[in-house]
């Protein structure tokens, strides 16, 4: 049958299939199983309400625990065993998750996971707070921000092909067709080169290291019972972990300031970007980065405009600058909805596959959770260890999910 | 806001430059690719897309006329005509010329350029040229190295070829429509079945609401290459194996969790005074369900619309592993795209072609509907 037109048939079946089923479903408990009429007509009303809910729920939740919550403890089984020849599966304890961390490419993957779980949702959440707050007050603010908007709707895929292309290389004494190399050939190595290749660029690691050790401070201290009270056993722990993957980060900054300025650029030589181990994976993120920007800002310009006017006027009555009414008085105001930016992006990244697969495949020390699972299952055709890696992605989503639920029960309440 | 104060804020031109730039950076990917789709092969690899809006200079060598056309003219051998004839090809404008390899703009159109010998040229900017001799030429004409402007040039071959050409094996037009089917029923049977469940959590009372309101926003974040071999199992056992029900089915179950969460806090605020009014009046659950909350809902209904439209368009996991089946038949764009990168890595024109045909249906939706989206974003994401 035509693709097509078995879409088609999809919908109308579908679509069909699901209002018959809700309004016949309805119907046999209005009319047969407990008609609201005769002597019981009350109790049958009630009973029909007990049960109405759970018929529109039905399809949801069916839906629901197989393709979501069923997958969860399937993974978790297979993570567990190894297929057999001739086909079944033999528990194998924790052999498969022995056999993933003996192997550098998953610690390859993890640690380039843990780079972009820092740099990506950070560069975009400050990005979007920059562009929601500048838009924010300027008469063609709607307009820019549809445009930074933009990648949102263009796919990983897209995004990859078109930085590809601003990535390109040609070899030396061709015209460059890469942005980057066009730009990178008009650096000779004088004082702007130092600045632009060597002082910038250390600036930036040092204000991410100072931002790791800040976060590792702010998890710290509870624990050492500095501030407030101390964190039961287990949220202590979780903070300890924590402590030490930004001790990890901030060391790893360091360590490249000390590149930064001790490496020898080859300037006049066109670049292969994304061969340059350590650097391409932030090549990859930037096409995150520019795809989660406009997320970023929408959020946030809308979180800005719900400032009430009062306190701002108030701290420009009392002579506050720009700037100290932007840190001091709306950051505060909208710690709430960045931390929203934040997780939500942070999720986007810990699923992150598509741009590495379609521009390095985890080659070059590029690897990522999600493609080094991807490469266990489907070429590897190993279901133990890649679920296993599956498994570690879920344990990193866990603290979010977690924390995701808690609010939406308190905001219940 | 400063302005309230009385002083118009001094940072306002910085401000304008400031989002100048940001929404430069911003476009200027995109904008490289788009400008490369309308470039033939030979100019995309001869130039960076950023100087195809300006002319762009090129040199070449021509011939003047061999020593056999050659008239005696007051006492020189002469000979004359067009560079551009001699040729046979397009006359340009000529902004500079050499006689010598070394020297190829050494003389303006116009200029006379002695070589020596008692040998003179001169070069007009529209190609005619005039070449005298003290001695008897012979042989091949003269060298003439020309720099000219040729002006900016786009083409709609790679469209054509990328779409219309059945030849093309590589063509996207297929792909396009793979997609299509992929996206379409994958984007209203959700909708459907997460309008109900909405509704029941928002305006039914049941014994464990709470609880599964609080599971729903659990599932969405539960990542969903966790469910990549369970559910190609299951498909496999039920014997749908790998297809478009398959990838139909794993698409309505991934997006159910957001849907759900974006039409129940929708619902919930809903005026309740409508509802209990409806009810009094004998109105049934299903009646006002359908005749009154599906209608105001609207709005979050387009908004998850639009979410997993764009969602299921561009997906290329799902796709390889719930639909691509060995034969490439069912291939989608993102699948196709990946081939291409890995096949024709540098033939930019066909890439860019690609990469712009499966981004166009995402642009023009988010252009029309952008303020659906955004209101999905704002309702959508976990408070």
């Amino acid at each position: 049958m035509n693709p097509a037109l078995q879409g088609l048939l999809t919908i109308v079946i579908g679509v069909g299939g699901c209002v018959a089923y809700f309004y016949l479903s309805n119907l046999f408990l209005d009319k047969v199983l407990f008609p609201p009429r005769g002597a019981n007509a009350g109790r049958n009303i009630n009973r029909a309400n007990m049960i109405r809910p759970w018929l529109f729920l039905l399809p949801a939740l069916l839906a629901l625990g197989l393709y979501l919550a069923y997958p969860v403890f399937e993974t978790l089984r297979l993570s567990l065993t190894e297929r057999v020849r001739g086909g079944g599966y033999e528990f194998v304890g924790l052999a498969n998750y022995r056999q993933m961390v003996s192997e550098p490419k998953f610690w390859e993957g993890f640690t380039n996971n843990l780079l972009w779980l820092i740099v990506v949702p950070a560069a975009s959440t400050a990005f979007g707070l920059l562009a929601a707050q500048l838009t924010d007050r300027i008469k063609w603010g709607s307009f820019a921000k549809s445009l930074i908007f933009m990648p949102m709707a263009i796919s990983f895929v897209g995004a990859a092909v078109i930085f590809k292309l601003i990535y390109d290389t040609r070899a030396a004494g061709q015209e460059q067709i890469g942005v980057l190399n066009a730009v990178w050939l008009s650096f000779d190595g004088g004082p702007g080169s130092f600045i632009w290749l060597r002082l910038v660029p250390a600036l930036l690691l040092l204000s991410l290291a100072v931002g790791a050790v800040a976060l590792g401070w702010s998890l710290l201290k509870p624990v050492i019972g500095r501030e407030g009270r101390s964190p039961g056993a287990v949220f202590g722990a979780l903070r300890l972990l924590g402590v030490a993957l930004m001790a990890l980060l901030a060391l790893l900054m360091l360590r490249q300031i000390v590149a930064v300025f001790a490496t020898d650029f080859p300037y006049g030589q066109p670049q292969t970007w994304l061969t340059i181990p350590f650097w391409n994976n932030f090549f990859l993120m930037i096409v995150l980065i520019w795809i989660q920007t406009g997320f970023a800002m929408v959020l946030l310009s809308a979180a800005l405009r719900g400032i009430p006017e009062e306190t701002v006027e108030a701290a420009i009555v009392d002579g506050a600058n720009p700037f100290q009414i932007f840190f001091k008085i709306k950051m505060p105001q909208i710690v709430g909805t960045i931390v929203v930016v934040w997780t939500t992006i942070t999720i986007i990244v810990l699923k992150v596959f598509d741009i590495v697969f379609a521009m390095t495949n985890g080659q070059w020390e590029t690897q990522v959770l999600a493609n080094y699972m991807y490469d266990k299952l489907f070429r590897a055709n190993d279901w133990g260890v890649g679920s296993a890696g599956a498994m570690v992605i879920m344990l990193m989503v866990t603290p979010i999910l977690v924390w995701n639920v808690y609010n939406a029960r308190k905001e219940m309440r | 806001m400063d302005s309230i104060a009385g002083k118009k804020s001094s940072l306002t031109w910085a401000v304008n430059i400031a989002v100048v730039a940001l929404v430069a950076l911003w476009v200027f990917p995109t904008l490289g690719l788009l400008v490369s789709s309308f470039r033939s092969g030979d100019q995309i690899a001869s130039s960076g897309w950023w100087k195809s809006m300006l002319p762009t200079e090129q040199t070449l060598t021509l011939r003047t006329a061999g020593g056999d056309d050659a008239e005696l003219i007051d006492g020189l051998y002469t000979v004359s005509g067009n560079l551009f004839a001699e040729e046979g090809i397009e006359p340009l404008d000529i902004t500079a010329y050499g006689t010598s390899s070394r020297a190829v703009s050494a003389f303006g159109p116009g200029e006379v350029a002695d070589m020596g010998d008692g040998e003179i040229i001169t070069v007009e900017a529209n190609g005619d040229y005039v070449f005298t001799s003290e001695e008897e030429m012979s042989g091949r004409g003269q060298r003439v190295f020309v720099s000219a402007e040729t002006p900016p040039e786009f083409t709609l071959e790679n469209y054509d070829n990328m779409l219309f050409d059945p030849s093309n094996i590589e063509g996207m037009s297929k792909a396009f429509f793979n997609t299509l089917t992929v996206s379409i029923p994958a984007t209203i049977i959700p909708i459907l079945v997460a309008a109900f469940a909405a509704y029941a959590l928002a305006w039914m009372d049941f014994p464990g609401r709470a609880l599964l309101i609080a599971a729903i926003v659990g599932l969405l974040v539960v990542p969903l290459q966790l469910a990549l071999i369970p559910l190609l199992k299951f498909h496999n056992g039920i014997g749908i194996g790998k297809g478009y029900l398959g990838v139909w089915m794993a698409h309505t179950g991934f997006g159910l969790p957001l849907a759900i969460y974006i039409l129940r806090n929708y619902m919930v605020g809903l005026p309740r005074d409508i509802i209990e009014n409806a009810k009094v009046d004998g109105a049934t659950d299903f009646q006002i369900f359908t005749k009154i909350i599906l209608p105001l809902s609207f709005p979050a209904l387009a908004s998850f619309a639009i979410f997993q439209f764009l969602w299921t368009w561009n997906d290329l996991l799902v796709a390889i592993v719930f639909l691509i089946d060995a034969s490439g038949e069912t291939t989608v764009m993102t699948k196709q795209i990946i081939e291409l990168l890995g096949t024709r890595g540098g033939n930019w024109e066909i890439l860019a072609t690609a990469a712009f045909v499966s981004i166009a249906v995402p642009l023009v939706v988010f252009f029309a509907m952008q303020k659906y989206l955004v209101r999905g974003l704002l309702a959508g994401s976990v408070k």
